[in-house]
Parts: structure tokens; sequence; C-alpha cells
């Protein structure tokens, strides 16, 4: 197929070009990932706890439909178990970069991890 | 007792524009079948209909076939004025705001494949801040940014391609025109 007959213009050419770079953009800014320091814990949005990485805990988070277990051990935090009904958050598995969360969404239980350093973030200023 | 009957006066364009919307209902029944990977990444199908009419019959026509789609659509597929319902209405009539703007771009340079990507990103935004500012308040919402992104210059490209290629060849959409 030549360019007549797929029928792309020049224009086409340079807007397609844009969008991938706009897409890498975009993923270079939200996926950088940095060491996280901290773990927030929230609970029907409202911030349940924060606290440090350094020291290995287990927490029960209460939510609408029980209790989420997180837990932080050797840096990494995570969903332990949580009684919601897809467990979406629980097979996240471990978080270790800073930005990495788990959201148990029934239950409105989130665990988020965050670096010394608040990256710019385009959805919240 | 007579029986009254309510008829409401209906013309061609009207017609037409039934048609239309109705071409564009089955892509998004047809596309709904096939599973994503993440809610809200789809092909879109249903758009090549609306850009195949913006090109030939101009933004308000392509406004009511989008338009009647996603309404037909809520009804057909159970999810009338539920989150997903509006989630599909804010991404079209964001598409279709961009739309109307594209279509003053020098139509030399500028396609249905340009007009696509504009509509398949201005789609995605629309929903985005939707579920940003109704369902989902939270900051972790931006990972999920570069796949949409992604999702959109691919589907958007491939739907404009499949536009342009329709706009080229009459007799393939005179049939669905008659």
């Amino acid at each position: 197929m030549n360019y007549n007959k797929l029928h792309v213009k020049f224009g086409d050419w340079l807007v397609l070009l844009a969008g991938a770079f706009f897409t890498l953009w975009l993923a270079s800014l939200v996926w950088h990932g940095s060491a996280a320091d901290k773990a927030i814990i929230r609970s029907g949005g409202k911030i349940f706890r924060e606290l440090p990485l350094s020291r290995d805990l287990e927490l029960e988070v209460p939510g609408p439909l029980g209790m989420s277990k997180i837990s932080i051990h050797n840096h990494q935090a995570r969903i332990t178990s949580d009684p919601s009904p897809r467990q979406y958050c629980v097979r996240q598995g471990w978080l270790k970069q800073a930005g990495e969360v788990a959201i148990c969404l029934p239950n409105q239980v989130s665990l988020e991890l965050s670096g010394s350093k608040k990256r710019y973030d385009s959805l919240s200023y | 007792m007579t029986a009254s009957v309510i008829k409401l006066a209906t013309t061609d364009s009207d017609h037409h524009i039934a048609r239309m919307a109705a071409f564009a209902l089955g892509l998004s029944v047809l596309e709904a079948a096939f599973p994503s990977p993440l809610p809200g990444v789809k092909p879109g199908l249903a758009n090549i209909v609306t850009l195949i009419v913006l090109a030939r019959y101009g933004w308000r026509a392509a406004a009511w076939v989008s338009l009647l789609r996603v309404l037909a659509g809520g009804l057909l597929m159970g999810n009338f004025l539920s989150p997903g319902f509006f989630l599909g209405l804010s991404g079209a009539i964001f598409s279709l705001a961009i739309l109307v703007l594209s279509q003053h771009l020098p139509q030399r340079w500028f396609g249905p494949v340009t007009q696509s990507i504009l509509a398949a990103f201005a789609h995605i935004t629309g929903q985005l801040l939707l579920v940003y500012f109704w369902l989902i308040p939270h900051a972790g919402l931006a990972y999920l940014l570069p796949i949409f992104a992604a999702a959109a210059l691919i589907f958007g490209t491939v739907n404009g391609l499949i536009a342009a290629r329709f706009l080229q060849a009459p007799q393939i959409s005179g049939v669905a025109a008659t």
C-alpha cells in the first residue's frame, strides 16, 4: 500500500508523531519511579495513617466492608488481605517505588507510597 | 373510544441520521463483545461513522449521530444513566467539540486520520476528567494516563485510516448512505 492509497496526509503524520511524543512524555513523567520512604494509607478518601517504610509492621484498616490488612516489610508495602470481592489490590503484591498505589475499591482503602520529594503530578495541583 | 395516533413529521435527513446512528450503534455493540484489558480502553469503532458523517454532512449531523449512539447504546446495553454511560457521554461530547474545531484545519494537510487521533485523545480526556472529578478523585489515576494515551493513539490512527478509506470509496459508503 502506498501513501496515496492509505490517504495519510502530511499533517496526519505530524499529528501522529506529536501524539506518540505526547504519550512517551506522559509515560516518562508518570512512570518515572523513585525510591519510596513513606506509606500513605487512606480509608474512605481520608488519610488514615502515614507510616515510614523503615519499620516493619502489620496494620488493620477499617472500611465499609470490613478490615483490610496492610503489611510493611523490608521497605516495601502491600495489602495482605481485603474483603473486596475482586482482590485486585491484594494481587498487586508488594509496592516498592514512590507513587505506586493499591486501591481496594468497595472497601475504600488505599495504600500509596510516596518519596521524600513530591513529584509534579498532572492531576493534582 | 377512538384510538389516538401520534405521528411525528420526519424528514429525509432525520431518517439518514437515524440510519447512521444505527450503524454506529451496531459497531459499538459489536466491540462491546470483545474483552478489554482496562475499563475504558475500547477501539471506538463507532467513531468511524462519526468521522464519515462529519466529512460528508457536517458537524450537526455528526453530533446527532454520536449522541444518539451513546443514548441508544446505553439503553441497549443496559447501562443507561450508569457511570459507564456518563463516561461515554462525556467522551463523546469532548470529541465532538474537538472535531468541530478540527474542521478549521487546512484540509490540504490534515485528513480524517488527524481528526480521529484528536477525537480519541479528546475522548479519553473527557472520560478521565469525569472519572477524576466524580468517581475516583485520586492522584493514582495518573499512572494509567500513558496506557489510555497509547490506546487513543493506536485506535485513533486505525479508525482514522478506516474512515479515510471509506471516504475515498463512494461506492462502499454509498450503501450505508442510501
